[in-house]
Protein backbone atom coordinates (compact mmCIF):
# COMPACT_ATOMS: atom_id res chain seq x y z
CA UNK A 1 0.00 0.00 0.00
CA UNK A 2 1.74 3.35 -1.02
CA UNK A 3 0.00 6.22 1.08
CA UNK A 4 1.10 9.83 -0.56
CA UNK A 5 0.33 13.04 1.44
CA UNK A 6 -1.68 15.37 -1.00
CA UNK A 7 -0.56 17.61 0.83
CA UNK A 8 3.26 18.48 -0.30
CA UNK A 9 5.57 17.01 -2.30
CA UNK A 10 6.71 13.54 -1.38
CA UNK A 11 10.76 14.57 -0.88
CA UNK A 12 10.03 17.82 1.55
CA UNK A 13 7.76 15.31 3.92
CA UNK A 14 10.07 12.66 3.71
CA UNK A 15 12.58 14.98 4.90
CA UNK A 16 10.61 16.40 7.63
CA UNK A 17 9.50 13.06 8.43
CA UNK A 18 13.23 11.61 9.52
CA UNK A 19 13.72 14.84 11.17
CA UNK A 20 11.17 13.40 13.60
CA UNK A 21 11.80 9.60 13.77
CA UNK A 22 15.76 10.30 13.74
CA UNK A 23 15.46 12.51 16.98
CA UNK A 24 12.83 9.96 18.32
CA UNK A 25 15.66 7.10 17.85
CA UNK A 26 18.71 8.75 18.47
CA UNK A 27 17.75 10.29 21.87
CA UNK A 28 15.82 6.31 22.39
CA UNK A 29 19.27 4.96 21.88
CA UNK A 30 21.38 6.62 24.06
CA UNK A 31 18.59 6.84 27.01
CA UNK A 32 18.59 3.05 26.54
CA UNK A 33 22.81 3.05 27.06
CA UNK A 34 21.99 3.74 31.13
CA UNK A 35 20.17 0.34 30.69
CA UNK A 36 21.69 -1.67 33.71
CA UNK A 37 23.74 0.97 34.60
CA UNK A 38 21.63 3.49 36.19
CA UNK A 39 22.31 5.33 39.64
CA UNK A 40 18.95 2.79 41.41
CA UNK A 41 16.88 0.34 39.84
CA UNK A 42 13.71 2.49 39.92
CA UNK A 43 15.59 4.83 38.30
CA UNK A 44 17.13 2.06 35.52
CA UNK A 45 13.47 1.06 34.81
CA UNK A 46 12.26 4.22 34.45
CA UNK A 47 14.64 5.15 31.70
CA UNK A 48 14.32 2.07 29.95
CA UNK A 49 10.66 2.74 29.63
CA UNK A 50 11.23 6.00 28.09
CA UNK A 51 13.74 4.49 25.72
CA UNK A 52 11.32 2.21 24.29
CA UNK A 53 8.25 4.97 24.15
CA UNK A 54 11.28 7.19 21.71
CA UNK A 55 12.21 3.88 19.59
CA UNK A 56 8.65 3.35 19.50
CA UNK A 57 7.53 7.09 18.25
CA UNK A 58 10.47 6.30 16.00
CA UNK A 59 9.18 3.22 14.91
CA UNK A 60 5.91 5.32 13.56
CA UNK A 61 7.41 8.53 11.92
CA UNK A 62 10.46 5.88 10.19
CA UNK A 63 7.65 3.79 8.74
CA UNK A 64 5.16 6.65 7.47
CA UNK A 65 8.74 8.20 6.28
CA UNK A 66 9.39 4.84 4.37
CA UNK A 67 6.16 4.95 2.76
CA UNK A 68 6.09 8.27 1.89
CA UNK A 69 9.71 7.54 0.15
CA UNK A 70 8.08 4.77 -2.03
CA UNK A 71 11.48 3.10 -3.05
CA UNK A 72 10.77 0.13 -0.51
CA UNK A 73 12.71 1.28 2.74
CA UNK A 74 10.81 0.27 6.17
CA UNK A 75 11.43 1.63 9.59
CA UNK A 76 13.94 -0.89 9.91
CA UNK A 77 15.84 -0.22 6.49
CA UNK A 78 16.25 3.21 7.52
CA UNK A 79 17.16 3.00 11.20
CA UNK A 80 19.89 0.40 10.47
CA UNK A 81 20.95 0.52 7.15
CA UNK A 82 21.41 4.58 6.72
CA UNK A 83 24.86 6.22 7.74
CA UNK A 84 25.54 9.24 9.86
CA UNK A 85 25.11 11.62 7.76
CA UNK A 86 21.79 10.74 6.04
CA UNK A 87 20.38 10.96 9.80
CA UNK A 88 18.27 13.96 10.77
CA UNK A 89 18.50 14.22 14.00
CA UNK A 90 19.03 17.46 15.88
CA UNK A 91 22.57 17.56 17.68
CA UNK A 92 21.18 17.83 21.07
CA UNK A 93 20.06 14.08 21.00
CA UNK A 94 23.34 12.22 19.86
CA UNK A 95 25.33 14.07 22.49
CA UNK A 96 26.94 11.92 24.72
CA UNK A 97 24.88 10.85 27.90
CA UNK A 98 27.99 12.01 30.70
CA UNK A 99 26.93 11.83 34.37
CA UNK A 100 22.82 11.54 35.20
CA UNK A 101 22.79 15.23 35.67
CA UNK A 102 23.67 15.76 31.71
CA UNK A 103 21.35 13.22 30.95
CA UNK A 104 18.43 14.41 32.50
CA UNK A 105 19.58 17.91 31.63
CA UNK A 106 19.44 16.73 27.97
CA UNK A 107 16.08 15.14 28.41
CA UNK A 108 14.57 18.02 29.77
CA UNK A 109 15.36 20.44 27.18
CA UNK A 110 14.13 17.98 24.33
CA UNK A 111 11.12 17.21 26.07
CA UNK A 112 9.93 20.38 26.50
CA UNK A 113 10.48 21.26 22.90
CA UNK A 114 8.56 17.78 21.96
CA UNK A 115 5.67 18.93 23.81
CA UNK A 116 4.92 21.57 22.60
CA UNK A 117 5.71 19.96 19.09
CA UNK A 118 3.69 17.32 19.50
CA UNK A 119 1.02 19.48 20.62
CA UNK A 120 1.24 21.48 17.23
CA UNK A 121 1.40 18.75 15.58
CA UNK A 122 -2.55 16.98 16.31
CA UNK A 123 -4.15 19.68 14.36
CA UNK A 124 -2.07 18.87 11.25
CA UNK A 125 -3.75 18.64 8.30
CA UNK A 126 -2.39 15.19 7.37
CA UNK A 127 -3.82 12.50 9.45
CA UNK A 128 -1.41 10.24 10.19
CA UNK A 129 1.12 13.03 11.24
CA UNK A 130 -1.92 14.03 13.72
CA UNK A 131 -2.27 10.72 15.07
CA UNK A 132 1.15 10.08 15.98
CA UNK A 133 0.93 12.97 17.56
CA UNK A 134 -2.02 12.37 19.75
CA UNK A 135 0.43 8.83 20.52
CA UNK A 136 3.22 10.25 21.20
CA UNK A 137 1.92 13.10 22.96
CA UNK A 138 0.71 11.61 26.06
CA UNK A 139 4.32 9.45 26.29
CA UNK A 140 6.38 12.50 26.06
CA UNK A 141 3.85 14.45 28.56
CA UNK A 142 5.24 12.02 31.37
CA UNK A 143 8.80 12.25 30.01
CA UNK A 144 8.33 16.09 30.63
CA UNK A 145 6.76 15.79 33.70
CA UNK A 146 9.16 13.66 35.04
CA UNK A 147 12.47 15.70 33.59
CA UNK A 148 11.02 18.37 35.16
CA UNK A 149 10.09 17.44 38.32
CA UNK A 150 14.52 15.84 38.65
CA UNK A 151 15.81 18.44 37.21
CA UNK A 152 13.94 20.79 39.75
CA UNK A 153 15.12 18.44 42.65
CA UNK A 154 18.69 18.12 42.04
CA UNK A 155 19.44 21.41 40.80
CA UNK A 156 17.69 22.56 43.80
CA UNK A 157 19.42 19.36 45.87
CA UNK A 158 23.02 19.14 47.09
CA UNK A 159 25.53 21.23 46.34
CA UNK A 160 27.04 18.63 44.57
CA UNK A 161 24.02 18.11 42.15
CA UNK A 162 23.21 22.04 41.99
CA UNK A 163 26.75 22.15 40.49
CA UNK A 164 26.16 19.06 38.08
CA UNK A 165 23.02 20.26 36.81
CA UNK A 166 24.18 23.87 35.90
CA UNK A 167 27.54 22.00 34.49
CA UNK A 168 25.03 20.42 32.30
CA UNK A 169 22.89 23.11 31.24
CA UNK A 170 25.60 24.86 30.46
CA UNK A 171 27.78 22.23 28.44
CA UNK A 172 23.79 21.24 26.13
CA UNK A 173 22.62 25.29 25.98
CA UNK A 174 24.65 25.80 22.80
CA UNK A 175 22.44 22.78 21.04
CA UNK A 176 19.20 24.20 21.95
CA UNK A 177 18.70 26.71 19.26
CA UNK A 178 18.87 24.20 16.82
CA UNK A 179 15.56 23.11 17.88
CA UNK A 180 13.85 26.51 16.21
CA UNK A 181 15.25 26.86 13.21
CA UNK A 182 13.40 26.90 10.25
CA UNK A 183 14.93 26.17 7.03
CA UNK A 184 12.90 25.73 3.72
CA UNK A 185 11.69 22.31 4.75
CA UNK A 186 9.92 23.79 8.14
CA UNK A 187 8.68 26.70 5.41
CA UNK A 188 6.70 24.17 3.39
CA UNK A 189 5.36 22.16 6.02
CA UNK A 190 4.13 25.09 7.91
CA UNK A 191 2.93 26.69 4.18
CA UNK A 192 1.03 23.35 3.91
CA UNK A 193 -0.69 23.22 7.14
CA UNK A 194 1.42 20.00 8.30
CA UNK A 195 3.47 21.45 10.56
CA UNK A 196 4.10 24.71 13.20
CA UNK A 197 7.16 27.12 11.96
CA UNK A 198 9.34 26.05 14.65
CA UNK A 199 10.30 29.30 15.49
CA UNK A 200 6.59 29.49 16.72
CA UNK A 201 7.28 27.07 19.40
CA UNK A 202 10.06 28.99 21.28
CA UNK A 203 7.92 30.74 23.43
CA UNK A 204 6.43 28.84 24.90
CA UNK A 205 9.68 26.28 25.18
CA UNK A 206 11.38 28.98 27.11
CA UNK A 207 8.15 30.06 29.21
CA UNK A 208 8.34 26.55 30.44
CA UNK A 209 11.93 25.60 30.81
CA UNK A 210 12.62 29.52 32.76
CA UNK A 211 9.80 28.38 34.98
CA UNK A 212 11.73 24.58 35.80
CA UNK A 213 15.01 26.36 35.98
CA UNK A 214 13.65 29.17 38.70
CA UNK A 215 12.38 25.95 40.98
CA UNK A 216 15.72 24.36 40.57
CA UNK A 217 18.23 27.73 41.04
CA UNK A 218 19.53 27.00 38.00
CA UNK A 219 20.81 30.13 35.71
CA UNK A 220 19.72 30.35 32.12
CA UNK A 221 22.93 30.84 30.05
CA UNK A 222 22.54 34.37 28.02
CA UNK A 223 23.86 33.14 25.09
CA UNK A 224 21.89 33.03 21.66
CA UNK A 225 25.20 30.82 19.79
CA UNK A 226 23.60 27.71 18.21
CA UNK A 227 25.73 24.42 16.58
CA UNK A 228 23.18 23.36 13.99
CA UNK A 229 23.67 21.14 11.20
CA UNK A 230 22.16 17.68 12.08
CA UNK A 231 19.07 18.41 10.68
CA UNK A 232 20.79 18.52 7.49
CA UNK A 233 23.24 16.09 8.21
CA UNK A 234 26.04 17.55 9.57
CA UNK A 235 26.56 15.96 12.70
CA UNK A 236 29.07 15.87 15.67
CA UNK A 237 31.49 13.03 15.67
CA UNK A 238 29.50 11.15 18.15
CA UNK A 239 26.69 10.11 16.12
CA UNK A 240 29.12 7.65 13.78
CA UNK A 241 30.22 6.04 16.92
CA UNK A 242 26.56 5.45 18.71
CA UNK A 243 25.52 4.05 15.42
CA UNK A 244 29.01 1.74 15.29
CA UNK A 245 26.60 0.19 17.99
CA UNK A 246 23.37 0.31 17.01
CA UNK A 247 23.60 -0.60 13.79
CA UNK A 248 26.20 -3.62 14.25
CA UNK A 249 23.74 -6.55 14.20
CA UNK A 250 22.73 -5.33 10.87
CA UNK A 251 25.76 -4.67 9.32
CA UNK A 252 27.77 -7.84 10.88
CA UNK A 253 24.56 -10.20 9.84
CA UNK A 254 22.49 -8.34 7.30
CA UNK A 255 18.73 -9.13 7.51
CA UNK A 256 19.14 -11.02 10.55
CA UNK A 257 15.92 -11.38 12.94
CA UNK A 258 15.19 -13.12 16.03
CA UNK B 1 23.06 9.01 57.52
CA UNK B 2 20.89 6.42 56.16
CA UNK B 3 21.87 6.77 52.00
CA UNK B 4 19.34 4.59 51.02
CA UNK B 5 15.94 5.76 50.07
CA UNK B 6 13.29 4.59 52.06
CA UNK B 7 10.81 1.46 51.16
CA UNK B 8 7.41 2.17 50.49
CA UNK B 9 4.74 -0.55 49.69
CA UNK B 10 2.69 -0.25 46.09
CA UNK B 11 -0.45 -0.94 45.70
CA UNK B 12 -2.17 -0.91 42.38
CA UNK B 13 -6.23 -1.12 41.40
CA UNK B 14 -6.23 -2.98 37.83
CA UNK B 15 -9.77 -2.19 36.66
CA UNK B 16 -12.53 0.09 38.10
CA UNK B 17 -14.36 -1.38 40.95
CA UNK B 18 -11.59 -3.36 42.30
CA UNK B 19 -9.37 -3.54 45.37
CA UNK B 20 -6.00 -2.48 44.99
CA UNK B 21 -3.61 -5.28 45.98
CA UNK B 22 -0.12 -4.98 46.75
CA UNK B 23 1.78 -5.68 43.86
CA UNK B 24 5.31 -5.10 45.66
CA UNK B 25 7.78 -1.89 47.05
CA UNK B 26 10.60 0.04 45.74
CA UNK B 27 12.82 3.16 46.74
CA UNK B 28 11.79 6.57 46.69
CA UNK B 29 13.04 9.67 49.02
CA UNK B 30 9.26 11.06 49.15
CA UNK B 31 5.46 9.83 48.22
CA UNK B 32 5.60 12.30 45.07
CA UNK B 33 8.34 10.19 43.67
CA UNK B 34 6.92 6.67 44.71
CA UNK B 35 3.96 7.08 42.66
CA UNK B 36 6.14 8.16 39.64
CA UNK B 37 8.60 4.96 40.40
CA UNK B 38 5.25 2.76 41.18
CA UNK B 39 4.01 3.94 37.52
CA UNK B 40 7.23 3.02 35.65
CA UNK B 41 7.94 0.01 38.01
CA UNK B 42 4.80 -1.69 38.28
CA UNK B 43 2.43 -0.65 35.62
CA UNK B 44 4.29 -0.63 32.59
CA UNK B 45 2.49 -3.56 30.96
CA UNK B 46 -1.47 -2.10 31.37
CA UNK B 47 -1.81 -3.14 34.76
CA UNK B 48 -3.55 -0.47 36.35
CA UNK B 49 -5.66 2.42 37.01
CA UNK B 50 -5.25 3.58 40.13
CA UNK B 51 -1.73 3.71 42.67
CA UNK B 52 -1.13 3.65 46.45
CA UNK B 53 2.09 4.03 47.73
CA UNK B 54 2.62 3.67 51.79
CA UNK B 55 6.09 3.66 53.51
CA UNK B 56 6.65 0.64 54.77
CA UNK B 57 7.92 1.98 57.96
CA UNK B 58 3.98 2.71 58.94
CA UNK B 59 2.90 -0.79 58.00
CA UNK B 60 2.50 -2.91 61.38
CA UNK B 61 2.40 -6.65 60.64
CA UNK B 62 1.38 -9.62 62.95
CA UNK B 63 4.27 -11.28 64.73
CA UNK B 64 5.34 -14.50 63.02
CA UNK B 65 6.03 -16.30 66.27
CA UNK B 66 1.97 -15.82 67.67
CA UNK B 67 1.04 -17.64 64.15
CA UNK B 68 -0.28 -20.46 65.87
CA UNK B 69 -2.30 -18.61 68.78
CA UNK B 70 -3.55 -16.07 66.06
CA UNK B 71 -4.50 -18.64 63.35
CA UNK B 72 -4.57 -21.99 64.41
CA UNK B 73 -8.33 -21.74 66.76
CA UNK B 74 -10.16 -20.96 63.66
CA UNK B 75 -8.74 -24.33 61.68
CA UNK B 76 -11.20 -26.27 63.13
CA UNK B 77 -14.59 -24.28 63.25
CA UNK B 78 -15.81 -25.06 59.54
CA UNK B 79 -18.80 -23.86 60.85
CA UNK B 80 -17.93 -20.88 60.64
CA UNK B 81 -17.94 -20.70 56.79
CA UNK B 82 -21.36 -20.27 55.67
CA UNK B 83 -21.67 -23.41 53.08
CA UNK B 84 -23.76 -24.99 55.60
CA UNK B 85 -26.77 -22.94 54.50
CA UNK B 86 -29.20 -23.53 51.47
CA UNK B 87 -29.10 -20.07 49.89
CA UNK B 88 -32.36 -19.53 47.44
CA UNK B 89 -31.48 -18.42 44.15
CA UNK B 90 -32.79 -15.46 44.04
CA UNK B 91 -30.25 -13.93 46.79
CA UNK B 92 -27.71 -13.95 44.11
CA UNK B 93 -24.14 -13.98 44.16
CA UNK B 94 -23.10 -13.31 47.92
Amino acid sequence: MVTRSEHIASDILFEWLLRRGDTALILGHRVSEWCGHAPVLEEDIALANIALDLIGQSRLWLGYAGEVEDKGRGENELAYLRDAWHFRNVLLAEQPNGDFGNTLMRQFLIDAWQDALLEALKSSADERIAEIAVKAGKEVAYHLDRSSDLVIRLGDGTPESHRRMQDALDTLWPYVGEMFVADAVDEAMAEAGLAPDPQTLKPGWEETVAAVFKQATLTQPQSDFAHKGGLTGRHSEHLGHLLSEMQFLQRAYPGATW
Amino acid sequence: MKKEWPLWEVFIRGQHGLNHRHVGSLHAPDAEMAIRNARDVYTRRKEGVSIWVVPSAQITASDPGNKEALFEPATDKIYRHPSFYDIPDEVGKM
